[in-house]
């Protein structure tokens, strides 16, 4: 049979898939200009430029955290040769199973890494890498790419300053697009407070690789390369010189000074003690172990994370509101007889002084007897309808001093303290029973009542102002840095301003009375500076009673408002009111006029009377 | 042309030179093409023995020197008398293969002597050629007959089962070119309709559902055995037939309609007539109805249909209804088996590949990623590529197997269309030329073996090519004498070159 159609048909057929293939070749190539786009993207080079970070100032213009040069060392494991493992290890200041185990790591990962580099080690000090740079040659594959770490010239405000660290995945995922693995932000303090000014922005040039996979020319000419925008710097309201005396003096003590410009709410000074030291903020990540371990919690920030009874300088709060609320004029006369008694045999003690007394010889002299009658009137007001009705007031104004909440400072983990409601204690008592005596503590800032140095400072500031405080705040305005206006604004108590100047005088006599006269924190007394003070012996029952002070000073126009607490440190005069009175002075004069008083501070070590978990 | 008599041809008149210079050109071009796909990881000359691009040169030389002594030394008459015993040697190999061999991705299909490497696979295609242009070129052999068909079919089969046990499915789909030679000598034309038509079937299921694939197949079933039957029949037939798929091709139109309303319906008697224990059993008919697809209701339709059809046939005698209703049956059988088969029969990496291809499932960063990457190489060359060397996609390893199965991405890339054009048309011009000197030869044996070596490079062509373009699922089976390879060159060598001297010992029609 022949077949002589047959072959016709098969070159037809053949005809017909060729036509099929190079039309869609033709498509691919001619019709879809795609896919040139993407060939482009694969053999494009981005080089990450990172920004340097902002410098954070203090006050005066002088730098407390800066940049200094350190280098991440890259791998690029294609252009890797044989190399001496051993020599590197040296070089690089690592053990040679790091470097083997890293080179390991890679080759498994070979297929996604490709020709790009990878980084094999961070943030490498720049004497090693100098090192490394005098043998590079002998290491292909591996180089050195600069990064910017920070350095702090002056050992002042670790925990304020917070630290910055590199990202991971957990940090990445919250803030979307804006970071990527290997990029570094601060984590605390105000490096995470204003992460958004500090950190600028990246850049990146991109480059086209040619088929040997070198860099050929940048990519469009540099048209859409991007330039890293430097982090903006920051000025803070810290007096770094401040701040660090502040630390020295707490060298050795758990608790927490917290310094602020009444005029402005301008924190000059916050200390936590102990602290991070700020040779370890550098390096967070080798120190971090060791911070965590360390019983006293130097992470913490007592200064915004502490709550503490604030003991008898919550007196000022209630003397205020006594004037206010009309059922305290500053006259009217208390006994004492060593303390308030009440009920059956109950009794608030109290230390001896004269009785009666006034009302500034009760600031002057701390009597606790005499808030509680203040306290026990303010409750059982006839104005209000029961007990719960009053306490509720009594805690609104209390409240309008900035205790019991946040008080909005641009300070990150600021915590709120608490003031206790009716509500409270119809929890631990039920409902109607319970009366003003039940919650006598609460005059003389015991019991339910907790705050933090912070808060202190602030009602310490409020009372230089005569009645009203700005939000403290910790950075200042400065090119294209803006702080938001509430910051500016004043904000006023509840209690009217008439009623300040009292009390000041009450505070003015506590430091200024002449020895013997009673007053409580003479230690505070400085010449020719009106120091206006009010202790306070707050009980810890972990041991001893803690020492707080607020002072302020001078009396009129005050420049600095400042609040102490010194945990376990025994009497408000034994501690907090010597430290809060030097650095007033060296805040205000520069030097201090005690040398022996200063050192006896300096040296004290109160760690062994701290009971920690 | 002059009629010149067999023992006055000289050399030149006899050995297809123009077919040596193609097989040449393409050899050369694979060669400085495959270095052109290694250069950037092994810079090195193209001549360096260590990469690849210099053992491709050493398998050349291999090549040729084999090609000469195949042309000119050993005699012709070899190839049709060892047809035989080396048919059987090379089965016993590919059994063979499959138990000493190492397993290289799943496969089991390459002997390792040393440095040497080496595929029965590759070899057995000739083989297969050589005795099936033996017996087909027997005196009496017919096609048509069915002892005769199932001895054709067996020939080629037997190392396709073998090739598919070593899990090389891609070798084996090779073999069913061979199609094409058995058309070439008389097989029914029905047996590539029924082939066209089983893929079509399968992709339609897979693609556009079931229901469009029993219609498919209903259209085309109408459509021939319209034209099959008794000749005034045919108008009234293709009217009848045209319209019958013409209305069913409204059914799921229709049902979506009718379900929604059937779904309201269910919706407003459990609504309003809630009857605690009489509930299920009121609702059971509307549930049933709601589980009827259209694609049952066609099935159920053409069932029915048959006992009028097998009348309609023994009335008319129209044989070819009788092969309608088969075909029917088992067209339904399949596309209701196709899922069975795709997700049980096949494995895992080849049912993913075939997804990708048929656009089911996107998949760039896995199995559609050498393909992806592969279609941004090829498209980025443009006109006329990016020129010899500079190519980016294929030397920064975005292609993987580059130089082996994916070359023709290379040539996309550097050459660009104008590349990709020439290289095809070569290998047109090499089927074509093969095509044409088969039928010019006297020797049936010589024909159809010419015809055999056309069909395995034309499934070559198309499946590799395809492959880079996303018109075929990946199936690694290399580029003719393209490819690194030193199995594939030198098998397509032989391949080549055993025709040449065939054909070169021939008596010709000019």
């Amino acid at each position: 049979m022949k077949q002589d159609y047959r072959h016709i048909v098969l070159l037809i057929g053949l005809g017909a898939v060729v036509l099929l293939l190079l039309g869609k070749i033709f498509s691919l190539q001619i019709l879809h200009p795609s896919f040139k786009e993407d060939a482009d993207r694969n053999s494009t080079v981005y080089e990450t430029i990172y920004p340097t970070r902002g410098i954070i100032y203090d006050r005066n213009g002088s730098i407390i955290v800066g940049n200094k040069v350190a280098y991440d060392i890259m791998v690029t494991p294609r252009e890797v040769k044989a190399f001496d493992t051993l020599a590197l290890a040296v070089v690089l200041d690592v053990t040679p199973d790091f470097i083997r185990e890293k080179m390991a790591d890679f080759n498994k990962r070979r297929r996604s890494i490709g020709f790009q580099s990878v980084t094999m080690m961070r943030t490498v000090p720049a004497e090693t890498y100098m090192r490394f740079d005098e043998v590079k040659y002998k290491f292909p594959g591996f180089r050195g790419q600069v990064r910017g770490i920070r350095q702090y010239p002056i050992n002042a405000g670790g925990n304020l300053l917070g630290y910055v660290s590199e990202v991971n995945q957990n940090y990445i995922d919250k803030h979307p697009g804006e970071y990527r693995s290997g990029d570094y932000a601060g984590m605390t303090g105000i490096e995470a407070a204003r992460e958004k000014e500090l950190r600028g922005e990246k850049g990146y040039h991109i480059y086209l690789r040619n088929s040997r996979n070198q860099i050929e020319q940048p990519y469009m000419d540099g048209a859409e390369d991007k330039e890293a925008i430097p982090g903006k710097d920051i000025v803070t309201t810290i007096d770094a010189d401040l701040q660090q005396y502040g630390q020295e003096l707490m060298q050795g003590k758990v608790g927490s000074i917290v310094a602020i410009e009444p005029s402005t709410g301008e924190i000059l000074a916050l200390v936590s003690s102990p602290g991070i030291d700020v040779e370890q903020l550098a390096d967070i990540g080798k120190h971090y172990g060791e911070i965590a371990k360390n019983p006293y919690k130097p992470m913490y920030n007592r200064a915004v994370q502490a709550s503490y009874p604030p003991g008898s300088v919550f007196k000022l709060v209630n003397g205020l509101i006594g004037l206010e609320e009309g059922v305290l004029r500053p006259e009217m006369t208390y006994p004492c007889h060593q303390g308030y008694h009440f009920g059956a045999g109950h009794k608030l003690g109290c230390h001896s002084h004269k009785s009666p007394l006034n009302m500034e010889e009760s600031i002057m002299m701390s009597c606790n007897a005499y808030y509680c009658y203040v306290l026990k009137n303010i409750l059982d007001n006839k104005k209000y309808d029961s007990v719960a009705d009053g306490l509720d007031h009594w805690r609104e104004m209390v409240m309008s001093f900035g205790f019991g909440r946040k008080l909005g400072s641009d300070f990150p983990a600021e915590l709120s303290g608490s003031i206790p409601s009716s509500k409270t204690y119809n929890r631990a008592y039920g409902k109607g029973r319970w009366n003003s005596t039940t919650v006598i503590s609460l005059s003389i800032g015991q019991g339910e009542i907790l705050a933090t140095p912070m808060h202190l400072a602030n009602l310490c500031a409020t009372i230089a102002n005569r009645g009203y405080y700005y939000i403290p705040h910790i950075v200042k305005e400065s090119d294209g840095v803006t702080i938001e206006d509430r910051f500016k604004e004043k904000q006023y108590t509840m209690v009217s301003q008439e009623h300040f100047p009292k009390v000041i005088n009450g505070m003015w006599r506590a430091v200024n009375s002449a020895p013997g006269a009673g007053g409580t924190a003479f230690i505070a007394h400085i010449d020719s500076l009106d120091v206006c003070g009010k202790t306070g012996t707050a009980q810890n029952p972990r041991g001893a009673d803690n020492s707080v002070f607020i002072c302020f000073a001078p009396m009129d126009n005050p420049k600095i408002a400042i609040a102490a607490y010194v945990e376990n440190g025994g009497f408000g005069a034994s501690y907090a009111a010597p430290m809060a009175s030097l650095m007033v002075e060296r805040y205000l004069k520069g030097e201090t006029s005690r040398p022996a008083l200063e050192k006896r501070m300096k040296e004290a070590n109160l760690l062994s009377r701290v009971k920690h978990d | 042309m002059i009629e010149i008599s067999s023992h006055q041809r000289g050399l030149k008149q006899s050995v297809d030179w123009a077919l040596i210079g193609v097989y040449l050109a393409l050899v050369f071009i694979g060669w400085i093409n495959i270095y052109a796909s290694i250069h950037s990881t092994e810079p090195s000359s193209i001549f360096d023995w260590s990469a690849r691009s210099g053992k491709q040169f050493i398998w050349m030389l291999t090549s040729f020197g084999l090609g000469g002594l195949i042309l000119f030394v050993l005699p012709p008459k070899l190839w049709e008398g060892l047809s035989i015993p080396m048919y059987i040697g090379v089965l016993a190999l590919l059994v063979l293969v499959i138990f000493v061999s190492k397993d290289v991705k799943g496969s089991h299909s390459w002997f390792e002597l040393g440095p040497v490497k080496f595929q029965p696979a590759e070899i057995s295609k000739i083989t297969t050629s050589l005795v099936l242009a033996l017996v087909l070129s027997q005196q009496g052999f017919k096609l048509n007959k069915f002892k005769h068909f199932m001895i054709a079919a067996a020939i080629i089969a037997l190392p396709m089962l073998i090739i598919v046990a070593e899990s090389e499915t891609g070798s084996a789909l090779v073999y069913v070119g061979f199609i094409f030679v058995l058309y070439r000598e008389g097989l029914s034309g029905w047996w590539l309709g029924l082939i066209g038509l089983v893929i079509a079937l399968f992709v339609g299921t897979l693609t556009a559902g079931s229901f469009w694939a029993v219609l498919l197949l209903v259209g085309v079933l109408v459509l021939c055995s319209a034209f099959m039957g008794p000749g005034k029949e045919t108008g009234r037939r293709l009217g009848l037939g045209v319209l019958f798929v013409g209305l069913m091709a409204l059914v799921p139109w229709l049902w979506g309609l009718l379900s929604n309303a059937v779904q309201t319906h269910v919706d407003w008697i459990a609504n309003v007539t809630w009857v605690p224990q009489a509930g299920e059993t009121q609702d059971w008919f509307w549930s049933f109805i709601l589980k009827i697809k259209p694609v049952y209701l066609l099935v159920g339709a053409g069932l029915l249909a048959i006992p009028f059809i097998l009348w309609h046939a023994y009335r008319q005698r129209d044989n070819f209804l009788y092969v309608a209703v088969a075909a029917f049956m088992f067209g339904v059988a399949m596309v209701f088996s196709t899922d069975y088969i795709f997700q049980n029969v096949l494995q895992p990496h080849q049912r993913s590949r075939i997804e990708v291809l048929l656009g089911l499932k996107e998949d760039l960063a896995g199995v559609g990623y050498n393909v992806n990457q592969s279609k941004i190489a090829i498209g980025s060359g443009g006109l006329f590529g990016k020129g010899y060397l500079h190519g980016t996609q294929t030397t920064f390893g975005f292609v993987p197997e580059q130089s082996t199965d994916f070359i023709f991405c290379t040539v996309g890339e550097e050459w660009g269309f104008v590349g990709c054009f020439l290289v095809i048309m070569l290998y047109v011009f090499l089927i074509v030329r093969l095509i044409l000197d088969s039928e010019r030869c006297r020797s049936p044996f010589t024909r159809i073996y010419g015809y055999c070596v056309a069909s395995c490079v034309f499934m070559h062509l198309f499946i590799n090519i395809g492959m880079t373009i996303g018109l075929m699922p990946v199936i690694g089976i290399p580029l003719p004498l393209l490819s690194y390879g030193g199995s594939s060159l030198w098998a397509f060598t032989i391949m080549i070159f055993v025709f040449l001297a065939l054909y070169r010992d021939e008596k010709k029609y000019f």
